[in-house]
């Protein structure tokens, strides 16, 4: 056993020059092959963050949490007031809730990466709302807030992956905070409010157990995830797989041209995004159609719209189109149909149906 | 050197990469010389144990309790899963995993990070290791699919391996520099797919592992035996289905277009042949005839009913051991203040409410300035409301000629009352009876999707076993209080028993044997509701209900919505 004790010995050493994995490269976005779906939904989330957050349900090892880094690496970078513990935007001022000391107007700001935080399993609520700062008020006998994730994610993304798994009471705090900007912190003696606008993107397999459909509607928009069926494109996402993983550098560096024309797409789409024309025919149809499926409430007909002025602002039209209420219909509205267990069809050939009634082939 | 042999080498050669090897089979001699082979490979990497039942403080890390009272500050600690970076983690009783502690390592597994964000700390630590999962399972239990997705090779240990000694630093040489393998990544996905694997982690991690063959065989580039043992090793106890013969003389037809509207059915199986509209050239042909049929030769013998087993495990997921269960009441619901208490037995601690309790005290303690003497009476443990989940168990009936239209009510019935359940999250079972005996067609779930699939296609017809089916239900219904939910039971019938628990024909006995099976449902005070479905009401079902202390319903034309009322009726 001598010989094979010192071989491992080597190996070991051997293993613990490599570079240490924290400035992992991330693989690249646009290297991504199908999951057009999933990927067209956070295009559009990055877009317009008022379309209320991403649902991603699917299959095992279909790149769902892959797709979502990818994502973060891919955002343009934004501005933020310096010191501002919120990251909030110097052109909207300061929400720093004891007041910023740098008077507005004056803030000198700076380049950050959008943060796209994750939620890890097994987080405590004093942690995702923020709590009480415990050694300082040990040490010191302060009263200090500690901010928690919510106040990470302000201006950003908060991922949680396997959102069928995460408590019910914190997934609705957390639904509660993405729908209202504002995180109110009322525990440990402490009263604070400071801004927490994100977008909430959650991921799943619904093998692991439904989610609770109230919940479900919550969520602006709900993608399917897919093993893909067919040879070719199997074989695609190896070999890129594989080759990111032999040299992480060098394939990144191959992609780096396409991240930059996507990055480019969403800032202009985003620039251009409010003034993107929404004809009435438009509302009209976006109306009909959720007439016709029977979707609970106004917020479908809304996110409808406004998922697809985003889509617009992203194909670079400048007068909202058939093509994009289509295009969007099913991620926007295959979650807010009412549930009949009696109806075997999918919701999302429902969805399909419907759109093919109402807005034609 | 065998493939067990082999799997060792392999996955000790870059474990984080590998993933992992889940291990079937029982403890023993066998097993443990695996282990210990493997443990000399490894050399002084980390290795760690990890119990199915461990808390989230312990696995992820947290707050360090007795280092927070010695230094009067908030100390926190390390979990195991950061400790075993760089080495290896051991799983044991890997069936036993509840589906959050799964979902947590699957996640460290793919990001090689642990991230916390638990009791005030914030902690993020690489965490890049490799797993072994000891699978102990029995028939129907497996190891969880969020880690063994993740883990390269299945293994079945049958025999005891040799272990010859193994260069590990040169093949870690080779394996830096290893180049591409188009031919090798095409055959092995056809493979895959001919066997019907759906997850596209399969094909990936069979690469890796013959990359890393190859490099133990000191090849820069993968050789057919490297990718064959992939095949034995990654794919073969993935496959779903057996792939058909490769055609040795004349080509197949082409496979019909995949299907477009996957939608309609998720689990719609890849077309059966996986060539694309282009052929591959030859040499990818004939690695992927020879990569399958070196799986062919792997798959196990009882391939389909490993198959449905795992489907019942899967549905089965997160209903750990009685531990588990009675440390998850501790730990899971909305927090709704503490209590005084020990944080012992997966018990919270509430940090904050100790440390209130124990500030005041602090002068009449003499304590230090700067520290803070807590004393064992200022503890406070959270407490959590949880609801006690219902586990409604239909045991339906499917014999004679009401069969079929008892089982499309029942199955309605199902379909209404977990509709109705995405609300309070409770589950749902089903076990028709027929023949001779009771089956699970629907393990506990709350999944309607699932529960379609399960319940699409069940045969009717034959015998009636009243009593096997009692039995059965009695079973499952104290497995559900063990798990800490509330059994209640739904017995469709129409009370004509005449299947004997020893599988006998005859009316006397099987009732006699029914009204036996049934006193034991009321001596557990299960909740217990029989729906008589005979055009007539049955003087048996009466007694039946009688002796098993159930409501009786007479139901003739029992529908899907009556029985769902009933049910609620009964369950309220």
């Amino acid at each position: 056993m001598d010989g094979l004790v010192t071989a491992a010995a080597r190996l070991r050493a051997a293993k613990r020059a490599k570079p240490a994995t924290a400035s992992r490269p991330v693989f690249p976005f646009s290297a991504i092959v199908g999951q057009e779906e999933m990927r067209g939904g956070l295009l559009i989330a990055a877009v317009e963050p008022l379309v209320g957050g991403l649902l991603a349900l699917g299959d095992r090892g279909t790149g769902k949490s892959t797709t979502i880094r990818a994502l973060a690496a891919l955002l343009p970078e934004m501005q933020v007031i310096e010191g501002c513990r919120y990251g909030c935007d110097p052109a909207q001022g300061c929400g720093e809730p004891a007041g910023c000391t740098v008077p507005e107007g004056k803030h000198r700001s700076h380049a950050a990466p959008v943060p796209v935080v994750d939620l890890p399993l097994g987080a405590t609520e004093d942690r995702v709302v923020g709590a009480l700062d415990l050694e300082r008020a040990l040490a010191h006998g302060e009263k200090a807030f500690e901010p928690g994730l919510l106040a990470r994610a302000h201006r950003g993304f908060l991922y949680i992956d396997e959102v069928n798994l995460l408590e019910d009471h914190l997934v609705d705090l957390l639904l509660d905070v993405a729908a209202s900007g504002e995180n109110v912190v009322e525990r440990d003696g402490i009263s604070i409010r400071h801004p927490a606008r994100f977008v909430l993107v959650g991921s799943g397999n619904p093998e692991e157990g439904e989610l609770r459909p109230q919940l479900l509607d919550r969520f602006g928009l709900s993608v399917e995830v897919k093993t893909p069926t067919d040879l070719a494109t199997r074989i695609e996402v190896v070999k890129r797989r594989d080759a990111f993983e032999r040299d992480p550098e060098g394939f990144c560096a191959r992609y780096a041209p396409e991240e930059a024309v996507l990055r480019a797409r969403i800032l202009n789409a985003r620039a251009c995004v409010a003034d993107v024309a929404v004809p009435d025919a438009m509302l009209e149809a976006a109306a009909r159609l959720c007439i016709a499926l029977g979707t609970d409430g106004l917020r479908g007909e809304l996110t409808l719209i406004r998922a697809a002025r985003a889509r617009a602002a992203l194909d670079g039209v400048n007068e909202l189109g058939v093509a994009q209420l289509r295009a969007v219909a099913l991620p926007a509205l295959r979650h807010r149909l009412r549930r009949s267990p009696l109806d075997e069809s999918a919701a999302g050939t429902r969805v399909e149906r419907g759109v093919l009634e109402i807005l034609g082939a | 050197m065998d493939d067990a042999a082999h799997a060792a080498a392999i996955f000790a050669l870059d474990p984080a990469a590998i993933g992992g090897v889940v291990l079937r089979g029982g403890p023993g001699p066998v097993r443990d010389s695996w282990l210990s082979a493997l443990r000399a490979l490894i050399a002084e990497a980390p290795l760690r144990r990890i119990p199915a039942n461990v808390p989230d403080d312990r696995l992820l890390g947290g707050l360090d309790l007795a280092a927070t009272l010695a230094t009067g500050r908030p100390v926190a600690e390390r979990g195991i899963l950061a400790a075993a970076d760089g080495g290896v983690i051991i799983l044991a009783m890997a069936e036993r995993l509840p589906a959050g502690t799964a979902a947590r390592i699957g996640a460290t597994l793919d990001h090689q990070r642990v991230s916390v964000e638990r009791d005030g700390f914030a902690l993020d630590a690489p965490a890049r290791f490799g797993a072994v999962a000891l699978d102990e399972g029995e028939e129907g239990e497996c190891a969880p699919v969020a880690i063994s997705d993740r883990l390269a090779i299945h293994l079945t240990l049958d025999t005891l391996t040799e272990f010859p000694d193994v260069e590990l630093d040169a093949a870690w040489l080779l394996l830096a520099q290893s180049e591409d393998e188009p031919a090798i990544i095409e055959a092995l996905c056809g493979a895959a797919m001919a066997l019907g694997i759906a997850s596209l982690r399969a094909p990936i991690l069979a690469l890796r592992v013959a990359r890393a063959a190859a490099a133990l065989g000191g090849r820069a580039r993968i050789a057919e035996e490297d990718a064959a043992l992939a095949a034995r090793l990654v794919l073969a106890p993935r496959a779903t289905r057996i792939p058909e013969a490769p055609a040795e003389n004349e080509p197949e037809p082409p496979p019909p277009a995949p299907p477009q509207d996957a939608d309609e059915n998720p689990a719609t199986p890849p077309p059966d042949q996986p060539e694309s509209d282009a052929p591959p050239p030859d040499r990818t042909q004939a690695m992927q005839d020879m990569i399958l049929a070196a799986a062919s030769a792997a798959l196990p013998a009882n391939l389909l009913a490993r198959l449905g087993a795992q489907m019942a495990s899967r549905a089965r997921q997160g209903a750990a051991g009685k531990s588990g269960a009675q440390r998850m009441e501790k730990q899971r619901g909305r927090v709704i203040g503490t209590r005084a208490g020990e944080p012992r037995g997966g018990a919270r601690i509430g940090v904050l409410a100790t440390l209130r309790s124990a500030a005041p005290w602090q002068r009449l303690r003499g304590a230090a300035p700067g520290r803070i003497a807590v004393r064992r009476e200022d503890f406070r443990i959270l407490r959590f409301r949880q609801r006690s989940e219902t586990t409604t168990i239909f045991a339906v009936d499917a014999s004679g000629s009401a069969a079929l239209n008892r089982l499309a009510e029942a199955k309605g019935a199902v379909e209404l009352l977990l509709a109705d359940c995405y609300v309070r999250r409770d589950r749902v079972a089903l076990i028709t009876f027929r023949g001779t005996q009771a089956s699970l067609a629907l393990p506990p779930t709350r999944s309607l999707t699932r529960a379609r699939r399960a319940l699409s296609g069940l045969p009717g017809g034959g015998g009636t076993p009243l009593a096997t089916a009692m039995d059965e239900a009695m079973t499952l219904a104290e497995a559900e209080r063990r798990g800490g939910r509330t059994p209640v039971i739904v017995i469709l019938t129409d009370g004509r028993a005449n299947i004997a628990r020893d599988g006998s024909a005859g009316r006397p006995k099987a009732e006699a044997d029914a009204l036996d099976a049934a006193r034991p449902l009321r001596a557990a005070g299960i909740a217990t509701l029989l729906v008589d479905t005979a055009p007539r009401p049955q003087e048996f079902c009466r007694r039946l209900a009688a002796a098993s202390g159930a409501r009786l319903v007479p139901l003739p034309q029992a529908n899907s919505t009556s029985l769902n009322r009933a049910v609620q009726a009964a369950t309220a």
